[in-house]
């Protein structure tokens, strides 16, 4: 039978897969976005997860504003990856260095 | 093991497994379209938890706009994906054992009884999305109003960030046109007449 405890390591699961993605894609930024979109995920499943078990509506609500505010995260992060393959010619992250901090 | 548990663990090993093939693929093309692999099986999963409307939204939003626009941009811009795969590897032993430190810290959390009680779940005398619109139109409107703040902002954002200015359209800058000089617009071209040659002709006649 599946309960809680299954949803959560999944999603932690899904979340370290995330984290491992941005340190092993540091010369794509857009691999870069895609690895924030599976935390992201991860995080839903858990507020998915508790809404269920514990038969409360406003994890679910919660997903609901996440998934706004991660659809303008994205909008706007590929809005800048255009402006700095413009710039650049590359989406590199290590050419982004400008600002030379 | 009866059939939400089969479900489960078939769903959960092709979101772990996709999700791994969109942080390694060497395509980015590859790693979007396996990205939208993870979001329907994620969305399969939230359909199991009972939340219809959201898992709906899911597979709406970000396999038919979100992950639409990632494939945009990517065929946008032209990537040299060999000098990406330069060092790929060389963070990997680090993070990777951070990682599952981390990750085997979690699954010991979550091995508490505490987070194995069945569900508190009562069975829904009306649909999933009759109930999220009834909090959210009532409790969470200002937050509502808020997101929908959020989003004409991102429009707006997105769309001044690329915005190439007065490339696009055709007018003149009135600026340039009232500093432009003689030495600018108008060129003296000798014709090549020849002054002695006329002069001898007159002498001639």
């Amino acid at each position: 039978m599946i309960n809680l405890s299954h949803f959560l390591i999944l999603a932690a699961m899904l979340f370290m897969i995330g984290v491992v993605g941005i340190f092993l894609n540091r010369k794509n930024i857009i691999i870069l976005l895609m690895a924030i979109e599976l935390m992201l995920l991860a995080v839903n499943m858990n507020f998915i997860a508790f809404s269920y078990y514990l038969g409360d509506i406003a994890g679910q609500i919660f997903v609901f504003f996440i998934l706004t505010v991660a659809a303008a995260e994205a909008a706007i992060g590929l809005a800048i990856i255009i402006i700095v393959f413009r710039n650049n010619r590359s989406i590199d992250v290590e050419d982004i260095n400008r600002l030379k901090g | 093991m009866d059939y939400s548990s089969v479900v489960f663990y078939f769903f959960s090993f092709i979101l772990l497994f996709s999700a791994i093939k969109v942080i390694t693929s060497k395509n980015p093309i590859l790693s979007a379209l396996f990205l939208v692999l993870s979001f329907f099986s994620a969305a399969g999963l939230w359909l199991l938890l009972q939340a219809e409307f959201l898992a709906i939204a899911l597979v709406l939003v970000y396999v038919g706009a979100v992950m639409v626009l990632f494939l945009f941009v990517i065929m946008m811009i032209d990537i040299n994906t060999e000098v990406m795969k330069k060092g790929f590897w060389n963070y990997f032993p680090a993070i990777g054992f951070v990682s599952i430190i981390m990750l085997t810290e979690i699954i010991l959390v979550l091995n508490k009884p505490f987070f194995k009680t069945p569900a508190l779940f009562k069975a829904p005398i009306k649909s999933n999305t009759d109930a999220i619109g009834e909090v959210l139109y009532s409790d969470y409107i200002l937050p509502f109003e808020i997101a929908a703040i959020i989003l004409l902002v991102a429009i707006i954002a997105a769309i001044a960030l690329t915005l190439r200015g007065k490339k696009m359209h055709k007018g003149i800058d009135p600026a340039i046109q009232i500093s432009v000089k003689k030495s600018d617009r108008l060129k003296m071209v000798d014709m090549g007449i020849n002054k002695t040659k006329i002069k001898k002709r007159v002498k001639r006649s």
